[in-house]
């Protein structure tokens, strides 16, 4: 699936993954492939993904809103 | 006819002018391009909560009002006049600035006697006009545009939304001019709370995916609110930004036109000058020489 965290001032991440771990407002939360269509709150902490090669990588975000749709997975965040 | 050395200095004088100002439009050029590419990262983010915030909205079964879309009777008006720090830049503040007080004037003249009317200025430029008016300036903001991110708009944010919040406002107006492209920008006048939600999109041809909602609408909805706000502001003062830089291309381009002009015409003169002190001077060998012999 395709992931894409964005700020208003950059593009922090985008590309492909397996794995994505976001910071959900009542708790953390992971999404896999063909994910159901589900738009979320989330609050601040880290976001974990795991790309094609299983490499781990981490972002932190400080609140924002989750878009998933058609496996594809939008972070706004600040 | 001027003398010569007069005519020198002239030219030298307008040549220093010429090159502060051709100077001052290549900075203003890569300035207005660095806030132009701001312009475009954020048009992405800006266009998906929009649409986030349309999608939540039609999905509401009630017209739940948020703390920020609350209509009260008009009595307390905070307008933000958006203008620059530094001038020569044409008309760019005064227009900001006419607009203000044209709106003062005629839109809210019942809450102006009535002493409810407040500014917020944003910029040097309109702080320095409006203390001398009779207007409450609130508070002021100047040194966002040094640095200008997400991050420094969103405490200035943060602090209009309270002030609406604790209804010590109950508009709040931003003036500022948006940017078209570099030659041009429109003076606009825009609500910033209280905010009006999207109107709900009546779906009856094709019905969206069902999304799943996580913790609730509403939740979302108070999260997604002031998001939005902040991005106004942001937004706001990008374009701002960026027209300035655009009118102060303009200005100082129009500017190093007019001293290639006043250029030419001084080189015409200290031509002529200088040919003319040459023919007197021969007159005067020749008068010389006729008179010895």
């Amino acid at each position: 699936m395709k992931l894409e965290i964005i700020t208003p001032d950059k593009t922090i991440f985008s590309g492909e993954v397996q794995l994505v771990q976001l910071p959900g407002v009542d708790g953390l939360f992971e999404i896999l492939n063909n994910h159901a269509p589900m738009i979320a709150a989330l609050g601040k902490g880290r976001v974990k993904i795991e790309n094609e090669n299983n490499k781990l990588q981490y972002f932190e975000i400080n609140g924002g809103v989750l878009e998933v749709l058609d496996n594809k997975v939008l972070v706004l965040s600040e | 006819m001027p003398s010569l050395k007069e005519v020198r200095t002239r030219i030298e004088s307008v040549n220093s002018t010429r090159q502060i100002t051709s100077a001052m439009k290549m900075v203003a050029a890569s300035k207005l391009r660095k806030a132009q590419n701001s312009i475009i990262t954020m048009r992405p983010y800006a266009a998906k909560l929009h649409e986030l915030m349309q999608n939540i909205a039609t999905n509401l079964e009630s017209s739940s009002q948020g703390k920020f879309s609350v209509v009260r009777p008009l009595e307390r008006i905070l307008i933000v006049p958006v203008t620059s720090n530094r001038g020569l830049c044409g008309a760019f503040n005064a227009n900001v600035i006419r607009q203000t007080n044209k709106i003062i004037n005629e839109k809210y003249s019942s809450q102006l006697e009535a002493g409810n009317v407040s500014l917020y200025c944003i910029g040097k430029k309109g702080l320095e006009f409006f203390r001398k008016s009779k207007i409450t300036i609130l508070d002021s903001e100047i040194n966002v545009f040094d640095k200008l991110s997400f991050e420094t708009v969103v405490p200035l944010a943060e602090k209009l939304m309270k002030h609406f919040e604790d209804a010590s406002f109950d508009r709040i107006v931003f003036v500022y001019n948006q940017f078209k492209n570099a030659g041009s920008q429109t003076l606009i006048e825009e609500q910033l709370l209280p905010i009006e939600l999207p109107a709900k999109v009546e779906s009856d041809n094709v019905e969206g995916p069902e999304f799943i909602f996580e913790p609730d609408k509403v939740q979302i909805l108070d999260q997604l609110i002031p998001r939005t706000l902040k991005m106004q502001v942001y937004k706001m003062l990008l374009d701002s930004y960026a027209s300035e830089h655009g009118a102060r291309m303009i200005a100082m381009h129009k500017a190093t036109d007019n001293a290639s002009e006043m250029l030419k015409e001084l080189k015409l003169t200290y031509n002529k000058a200088r040919q003319a002190s040459i023919t007197k001077e021969i007159l005067e060998i020749v008068g010389g020489a006729d008179a010895l012999t």
